[in-house]
């Protein structure tokens, strides 16, 4: 297949995922929120933190609240990670490349840049903000499970699926590191219930809780926590499976020696770790490590494939 | 009753599905009974069926002057379609054929020996001052010696209904992706129809290009790797670059996308390295084709292509060079060249051509400009044209000042009353005028599309029906009455 194509592709999917995301990371700050008390100010700025957005935010606005955040977020289009960012620039990928996906799943990322635009400003009033959230949710699966049951799963997929887990593996990384970061031993004796919460809203960010629970059956520990998002096999959004998944595609892709070098160094780095023992400072440094590590496997594919 | 024929009025001109007695001619008898059943509820609902599925479907037509960043908008589709008989189309088909033979012999002969203009019949001083004509094409010798693989002729009908070819598009022909969209989107739609009339299908297009790119592939034998060459996604025709590379299974490429290498072989850039390309359907124009020969600045094209196309280790289609024979003033010369070549009169007529080189004829179109269209040779899309009739005095005045500065660019032809057909205007029918573009393939055989795209002109009066100007489409069908 054509190297611009199999680019494209993989962008496609990497800024679908990304909408979704995104969608997922507001939704989950939204209900944290008010579930906290207000004498913990968390806030919307980890949100700018988890995306590493916060510099070019303050080019475009003064304050950090709400109201600017959502529509920086969810709705502002000079911010390419935001949603209808996202989703532009899913739909600019696919556009290029409508002679390799099915018909039905272009008709549908244009329907959902389309109907997402429309209804944007819904996203500002908390009221009509899970609707409009869920339906950009729903609307990426329903691409994810279109192209996965009509597109032909050759080369072409393969590329898709590299994209979307490695947006995901990167998500979950940045999930992680912020939250965690806020989430410190050195809380109050009084805020503890509130540790708990919080680290429910990390599994729920990435709809990892239900799964989460049927696993692990005690009460919710960090260490279990990290453990479940970086290295279970099965969770689909876990870092490990994640690179299972890329892995598995690049089996199928012809070149593959090196980049796969790469995942399996990066996998056993993972497994060995024992995030038990670690602290904060290590934990985040760990995160860095597994950080640029998908920058480099997503570097080599760029510079190996397009 | 939301459509009553009773208040469709025909006055003198050909409308393609009522009679000047304002009933409906045989072909589309059941058509009419069929739609003055519809309820304005249905009618509102087919209307909205149709603009949402080409909304969803993602047609869309750029046009040059819209804001920047917009680069989508809807093609207006009209649900109307309009009929032709069988009968008659088989004439037609005959006379496109025709005319398209020739013409590819009368582009090789002024790439080669030049027999026309020797002969008298063509002047030399036209090819000379030829925008279209490409010197670095002659001598080259394209596989089945043909130049124009793909070609989109535009027809009219005036008063009394006869069919004229008004232009012939020889370089890159476009629109009939929404040939076969309209249908898709009727089928839908007027599935009762479809069952009732006998309708010759379009679709087997997509599997006729590939059959005639296929043929002129330079490794016979093997599947040739066939490719569509698109400028990208910011040309207006893109939509339809991507959907014929999908029908055809081919790969739809950019000129980045491709490489020639010092023996002339063409390569595109893949996940597995370099692959071999043996066809490249070409959508792009002459010029920007390759950048060592033409255009130095163009970022579209692949340089090399063109030694790579002349040394025969690539096929290209169209063949570089064959606009030659489609600017308005080589048009004149049509049917004298049919008569040349292949010793027969032209089937379908031209209409009617004042070639301001000939002074008689230049003296007449100045005396009669208000009377006149008048066409510059080498602009498509209806840009820069005069429409004599319509125009101020102001622009009738810079005209004939353009002609005299420069005669030889310059054809006229009297005004047409092109034919009309009822088109919905709210949730009436209201006559429009249109016209019909055929697509002819020529490689080992010739096969001409069952109808092709009408294009209508939404405006009332108007008689501009180009998609660049505010023009829609009809789905368009030849029915076989004979087996209804």
């Amino acid at each position: 297949m054509l190297s611009r194509v199999a680019n494209r592709v993989y962008w496609m999917a990497r800024y679908l995922e990304r909408a979704e995301n995104t969608a997922r990371l507001v939704n989950v700050n939204t209900h944290l929120l008010l579930d906290l008390p207000k004498k913990i100010r968390l806030g919307w700025e980890p949100i700018l933190d988890i995306t590493s957005l916060r510099d070019y935010f303050y080019e475009l606005y003064e304050e950090v609240d709400e109201r600017n955040v959502i529509r920086f977020m969810v709705s502002d289009t000079r911010n390419p990670d935001s949603i209808l960012g996202s989703l532009n620039m899913a739909r600019e990928n696919s556009r290029t490349i409508r002679d390799i996906i099915p018909r039905e799943a272009w008709e549908q990322v244009n329907t959902l840049y389309l109907t997402s635009k429309t209804h944007s400003r819904s996203a500002v009033t908390q009221r009509h903000r899970y609707d409009y959230l869920r339906s950009v949710i729903l609307g990426v699966q329903t691409i994810s499970g279109m192209l996965a049951g009509t597109m032909t799963h050759d080369e072409a997929y393969e590329f898709l699926r590299m994209g979307r887990n490695l947006e995901r593996a990167d998500m979950t990384t940045r999930i992680i590191d912020v939250r965690s970061a806020s989430l410190l031993p050195d809380m109050p004796e009084e805020l503890t219930p509130f540790a708990n919460i919080q680290w429910v809203s990390v599994l729920k960010s990435l709809t990892a809780y239900q799964m989460y629970r049927r696993k692990i059956r005690q009460r919710i520990r960090r260490a279990d926590v990290l453990a479940f998002l970086l290295q279970e096999e099965h969770f689909p959004r876990s870092f490990y499976h994640t690179l299972c998944q890329v892995n598995a595609c690049l089996d199928n892709l012809p070149r593959n020696g090196k980049i796969m070098q790469l995942i399996a160094q990066l996998q056993k780095k993972l497994l060995r770790a024992n995030l038990e023992k670690f602290n904060q400072d290590k934990l985040h440094d760990f995160i860095d490590e597994l950080q640029l590590g998908v920058i480099k496997i997503n570097d080599t594919i760029s510079k190996n494939y397009f | 009753m939301a459509i009553r024929w009773g208040s469709y009025k025909v006055k003198n001109l050909y409308d393609e599905l009522l009679r000047a007695t304002g009933r409906p001619r045989p072909a589309a008898q059941a058509l009419c009974s069929y739609l003055r059943t519809l309820k304005d509820k249905e009618i509102e609902e087919y209307k909205v069926a149709a603009e949402s599925a080409i909304h969803v479907m993602g047609i869309t037509f750029t046009v040059y002057t819209e804001e920047e960043g917009s680069i989508d908008r809807a093609w207006p589709f009209d649900i109307i379609p309009r009929i032709i008989d069988k009968q008659e189309w088989l004439t037609v088909e005959q006379g496109l054929k025709q005319r398209v033979q020739a013409l590819n012999l009368f582009i090789d002969d002024l790439y080669h020996q030049q027999k026309i203009v020797k002969d008298g019949i063509f002047p030399a001083v036209l090819l000379e001052d030829s925008k279209n004509f490409r010197p670095e094409c002659v001598g080259v010798n394209p596989p089945l010696g043909i130049w124009a693989h793909i070609c989109g002729s535009d027809l009219v009908r005036d008063k009394d209904g006869t069919f004229y070819v008004l232009e012939d598009n020889l370089r890159v022909p476009s629109g009939v992706s929404y040939m076969l969209e309209n249908r898709l989107v009727m089928k839908r739609l007027f599935s009762e129809m479809f069952e009732q009339y006998n309708i010759l299908p379009v679709d087997d297009y997509p599997s006729q290009l590939y059959d005639t790119l296929a043929a002129l592939s330079p490794r016979p034998g093997d599947q040739p790797e066939i490719v569509v060459l698109t400028p990208g996604i910011y040309n207006s025709a893109y939509f339809e670059h991507a959907y014929l590379a999908q029908q055809m299974g081919a790969e739809l490429v950019e000129g980045g996308d491709l490489t020639v290498d010092d023996n002339n072989i063409v390569y595109m850039r893949t996940i597995e390295g370099l692959t071999r390309v043996d066809v490249i359907y070409r959508r792009i124009d002459d010029l920007f084709l390759d950048p060592e020969v033409f255009n130095p600045d163009s970022l579209l094209g692949v340089p090399g292509l063109m030694r790579a196309w002349k040394a025969g280790k690539v096929a290209l289609a169209n063949a570089p060079g064959a606009g030659v024979a489609d600017d308005k003033v080589v048009y004149a010369f049509v049917p004298e060249i049919i008569k040349y070549y292949l010793d027969q009169d032209a089937i379908i007529p031209n209409v009617p051509t004042y070639k301001c080189i000939n002074k008689p004829e230049r003296q007449y179109v100045i005396d009669h400009i208000d009377e006149m269209v008048v066409k510059p040779a080498n602009e498509s899309g209806g840009y820069g044209m005069l429409i004599g009739p319509q125009a101020s005095k102001k622009e009738r005045e810079k005209f004939i000042r353009l002609i005299r500065r420069d005669p030889r660019n310059y054809v006229a032809q009297p005004m047409l009353t092109l034919s009309t057909a009822p088109t919905l205007v709210d949730n009436h029918v209201e006559p429009r005028h249109l016209d019909l573009r055929p697509f002819i393939l020529s490689g080992e055989q010739i096969n001409v599309t069952m109808g092709g795209l009408t294009r209508v002109a939404l405006r009332k009066g108007s008689t501009v029906v180009n998609s660049s100007q505010g023009g829609g489409s009809k789905d368009t069908w030849i029915v076989d009455m004979e087996a209804t």
